[in-house]
């Protein structure tokens, strides 16, 4: 069963890159035949000569990032992309939504339908598609939005699930909050599930639990495409009967889309260090999976600083939740992934406690549990634990306030409304987005 | 890749302009090692082969012939141009690029954009047309020029509204040479203001810059290179001291101040040009640097403006850098951005830093800059991993301050004190077409917008609390 990768935007053919090259070399490098044969045929198709190309639609509307890329790719040795999977455009979207959804968007269509046609007809059968892209800027934003309207019109019982990258809340587009509003308020509608990694916390990871000095944007990019690769590779899940899941995407969305009001999903992997570090480092699954639950309900998203005096209220209080009260955070469903050596005796009680989660699901049902007995790039222990929970509240409440007091003033509507997007849009966005941060807020 | 076109004119412009071409030319080089013409040198210039037919026009991806620049160098004078024409750059224009007449505009605005602009009318479009029409995909204009002047003010404002008259999809950017109070044209003020209107209803975004702004600060680097500590030398290839290791031999005056305003245009392209962890494309600095249409004033600031001969920079001087471009030494009009209100700003790092240099340098100086209250983290930034010549990094800070409202409010002053006594406004009036109307529309258009960066400025005293949310019914 293969998954179609959809780069888009600087961003998105970035980690997408490094996202191939993960899951290669995890593939590649281990010693268990199923384990590899099934991974390779999910990410890539084999060529005539015995090489691994990605199953992959690379898209940006100004050809640097993707030139890059794809040489990059080619350098490894191990796998390359196809040389005909990929579409650019001279000039950028300028970091202006509107300009990726209403001109390039609509003005490529069909280039881009003729492309992922052709990579879905490689595919013996479709998994589903995971379009990539960051929402502070124009093209991965917009085009990307415009994108997966177009997937959903196409393929519509194909999954699909987004994976977003958001910026840094200190800003490196000033129009990020306007592009990303505009940006998950569409998804909502089009998107199976959306998968978010925050650049302040992988930034937090790379200084923190890497220790790296000087970070640059492939560290940050690594460091997402490790946590997207221990979600995406091979396991046995309950429903798939003692041989690797053959439907990664749709369990993923069985297990945690359970309400069309909830999509957000959040990761977290444990562990996470320096690589000189591991060999001197042993890992037991309790220790491992105490943490990892901890930072589930202190809505820590990596393993440093963890706040240890949150827990979860007592059943018999009334929870009621206001966004500033309280730092438990409220799990509608969760799945853990667990990696490598003696998972089979691995303990996950904690996870099944109804105390973390809402009352609507019993929390057997609420928990999904994935396996692996392989080890996970280069960890002989690993977990990954991806949520539908609480745990993306406050940045999305702090993203949608910025906008908001930015649209107060009408600041660069004008740019917008340029490219066709007039301001009952933006309130609409607003709106569909205020109604999400509500849902989340009440959970209880 | 895109290509822009330099529309440079009258004296000063096409002195800047020269400067311009001759960096350009040497920071390819210094790059390009292998002759070949690629996409980034196609940004600025064509790749012609005289012995093709049909014009001779070479693709990307062979090998250079013949560089041509993208430019169209109009002036009313000969001078100017004929000397860049019988200077090392005559290689570089076509003959067909040129626009010129004989005898000048007298430092009268209205000379330059009625009469001038008028008559050469076809021919300026006819010129932009050809320019555009070499270029695959036509990204933005860059027109340069002064204020203070008749040919650089006035015909440069109207090639200004002729290019958004034939290429509205195409951006405007506008280097804008201001006078400085000391300027010894008496009419400078005039001219200005009337050209003030101009760009600001048909420009996407201006560059002001000081000519005193300028002298200071090449002062400040002679002071350097005389002051040097023992074991320090001043790296002499350095793009911004000199034009040493450019085409052109000898230093001629204003050929320092010339090549900052130079490199200001190189440092702006330079991630349209070369790639980078974190591109930045000009249509995406006037995408977020201007957030309502008239007030897209944009204050530079280039470091830095030397380097010392240490190869191993640590990271102290790094961040000396970027501390640097928010001083008011830096700025390239007299202005002090740190007292007043940030709407944007922009920074744009060449060379070997990483996004968490940024990162750290921005949350540092964060708390001492004021920023608008409805965009208080509004940074747009860009890594370029190619540093200029001579430097290891880079860094151009482009603000959208209200401090630039000092400026505009000294230059008022100066054009009432002539207005009120109808100083030689008779030169103005007898030229055909002009109205004592456009002097008035122009003093309130110039009013208007110091109005609307004085109510900007209001806000920065108080505190604005965050606007009420959209209430959703449960």
């Amino acid at each position: 069963m293969s998954v179609v990768t959809v780069q888009l935007g600087q961003c998105g053919n970035q980690v997408g890159q490094e996202l191939f090259d993960v899951i290669c070399s995890d593939a590649r490098d281990v010693h268990r035949k199923t384990y590899s044969t099934v991974s390779c045929e999910r990410f890539f198709r084999e060529t005539t000569q015995g090489d691994l190309e990605a199953r992959a639609v690379l898209i940006d509307m100004e050809p640097k990032v993707i030139n890059h890329s794809m040489s990059k790719a080619a350098k490894s040795g191990r796998w390359r992309y196809g040389e005909t999977s990929h579409f650019s455009q001279k000039q950028g979207s300028g970091n202006n939504w509107a300009n990726g959804y209403c001109v390039h968007g609509p003005r490529h269509r069909d280039a881009v339908e003729e492309l992922m046609r052709r990579e879905v007809e490689h595919c013996d059968m479709l998994a589903g598609f995971i379009p990539i892209m960051s929402v502070a800027g124009g093209t991965g934003s917009g085009v990307g939005t415009f994108v997966t309207q177009c997937l959903r019109d196409i393929y519509p019982s194909s999954f699909v699930l987004n994976h977003l990258t958001w910026p840094y809340g200190t800003g490196e587009v000033i129009v990020q909050n306007y592009n990303s509003v505009l940006t998950l308020a569409h998804l909502y509608q089009l998107s199976d599930a959306i998968l978010v990694h925050e650049n302040d916390i992988v930034h937090k990871i790379c200084s923190q639990l890497l220790k790296i000095k000087q970070i640059s944007f492939s560290d940050i990019n690594r460091v997402i495409a490790h946590q997207l690769g221990g979600v995406l590779q091979p396991t046995l899940t309950p429903a798939s009967c003692g041989a690797y899941s053959r439907h990664p995407v749709g369990e993923l969305m069985s297990a945690l889309a359970c309400h069309p009001e909830y999509k957000l999903l959040s990761v977290c992997t444990i562990p996470q260090m320096a690589s000189s570090s591991i060999p001197f480092s042993t890992f037991s699954w309790p220790a491992l999976l105490k943490h990892l639950r901890q930072m589930l309900i202190s809505n820590s998203k990596m393993e440093g600083g963890i706040d240890w005096q949150v827990c979860p209220p007592p059943a018999s209080a009334g929870r009621s939740r206001s966004l500033s009260a309280g730092s438990f955070n409220t799990s509608l469903a969760n799945l853990l992934i667990l990696r490598g050596k003696d998972v089979y005796s691995a303990e996950t009680g904690g996870f099944e406690d109804s105390a973390i989660y809402t009352s609507w699901l019993p929390p057997d049902e609420a928990l999904s549990l994935w396996k692996s007995p392989v080890p996970f790039n280069k960890y002989e222990k690993s977990a990954t634990l991806v949520s539908n929970s609480q745990a993306l509240l406050r940045p999305l409440d702090d993203m949608v306030r910025k906008a908001w007091n930015m649209f107060a003033s009408r600041a660069y509507i004008h740019q917008y409304v340029k490219f066709g997007i007039s301001e009952e849009d933006f309130l609409d966005s607003f709106t569909s987005l205020e109604q999400v941060i509500s849902s989340y807020s009440e959970l209880q | 890749m895109t290509q822009s076109v330099v529309v440079q004119v009258g004296q000063c412009g096409n002195q800047v302009g020269c400067r311009f071409w001759d960096l350009a030319l040497r920071e390819h080089a210094h790059v390009n090692k292998r002759g070949l013409y690629d996409e980034a040198l196609s940004s600025f210039f064509r790749n012609v082969d005289p012995r093709k037919s049909g014009g001779g026009a070479c693709y990307v991806g062979g090998r250079i012939q013949h560089l041509k620049a993208r430019a169209v160098l109009i002036d009313m004078e000969e001078g100017v141009v004929h000397g860049i024409l019988q200077g090392p750059l005559r290689e570089v224009f076509d003959s067909a690029q040129l626009l010129t007449d004989v005898s000048g505009s007298g430092n009268n605005w209205a000379v330059g954009n009625l009469t001038y602009g008028s008559a050469y009318r076809d021919s300026i479009v006819n010129k932009l047309r050809k320019a555009a029409e070499h270029c695959d995909c036509l990204q933005c204009f860059f027109l340069i020029h002064s204020m203070g002047g008749g040919t650089g003010s006035g015909l440069g404002t109207r090639v200004l509204s002729l290019l958004e008259e034939e290429f509205p999809d195409v951006c405007r950017i506008v280097t804008a040479m201001y006078p400085s109070a000391e300027d010894d044209v008496i009419t400078s003020p005039y001219n200005s203001v009337l050209a003030m209107r101009e760009l600001t209803e048909h420009a996407d975004c201006v560059l002001p810059v000081e000519n005193q702004s300028l002298v200071d600060i090449v002062n400040k680097i002679s002071l350097m290179s005389h002051n040097a500590k023992p074991g320090c030398v001043l790296k002499k290839e350095s793009t911004v001291t000199s034009g040493q290791g450019g085409v052109s031999p000898t230093e001629r005056p204003f050929d320092a101040m010339n090549n900052i305003v130079a490199n200001l245009l190189l440092n702006i392209t330079s991630s349209s040009r070369f790639e980078g962890s974190l591109n930045m494309d000009l249509n995406e600095i006037a995408m977020n640097l201007v957030p309502f249409p008239r007030l897209h004033y944009l204050v530079p600031s280039l470091t830095p403006l030397y380097t010392l001969a240490d190869v191993n920079i640590p990271t102290r001087r790094l961040d000396q850098m970027f501390s640097d471009a928010f001083s008011k030494e830096h700025q390239l009009i007299r202005a002090d951005p740190k007292h007043s209100l940030y709407l944007a700003c922009a920074l744009m790092v060449r060379g070997n830093v990483q996004v968490s240099d940024l990162r750290r340098n921005i949350e540092r100086l964060r708390p001492s800059l004021p920023f608008v209250s409805w965009n208080q983290e509004g940074w747009k930034t860009g890594l370029c991993s190619v540093p200029p010549v001579g430097h290891t990094h880079s860094l151009l800070a482009l603000a959208n301050n209200t401090c630039v409202k000092p400026t505009f409010m000294e230059l008022r002053e100066r054009f009432t004190k002539l207005y009120k006594k109808k100083a030689h406004l008779h030169h103005y009036l007898h030229i055909d077409g002009m109205e004592q109307s456009a002097f008035s529309e122009s003093l309130s258009s110039l009013s208007a917008l110091i109005e609307e960066y004085h109510h900007l400025d209001a806000t920065k005293a108080r505190l604005i609390p965050d606007a009420p949310r959209l209430s959703i019914a449960r």
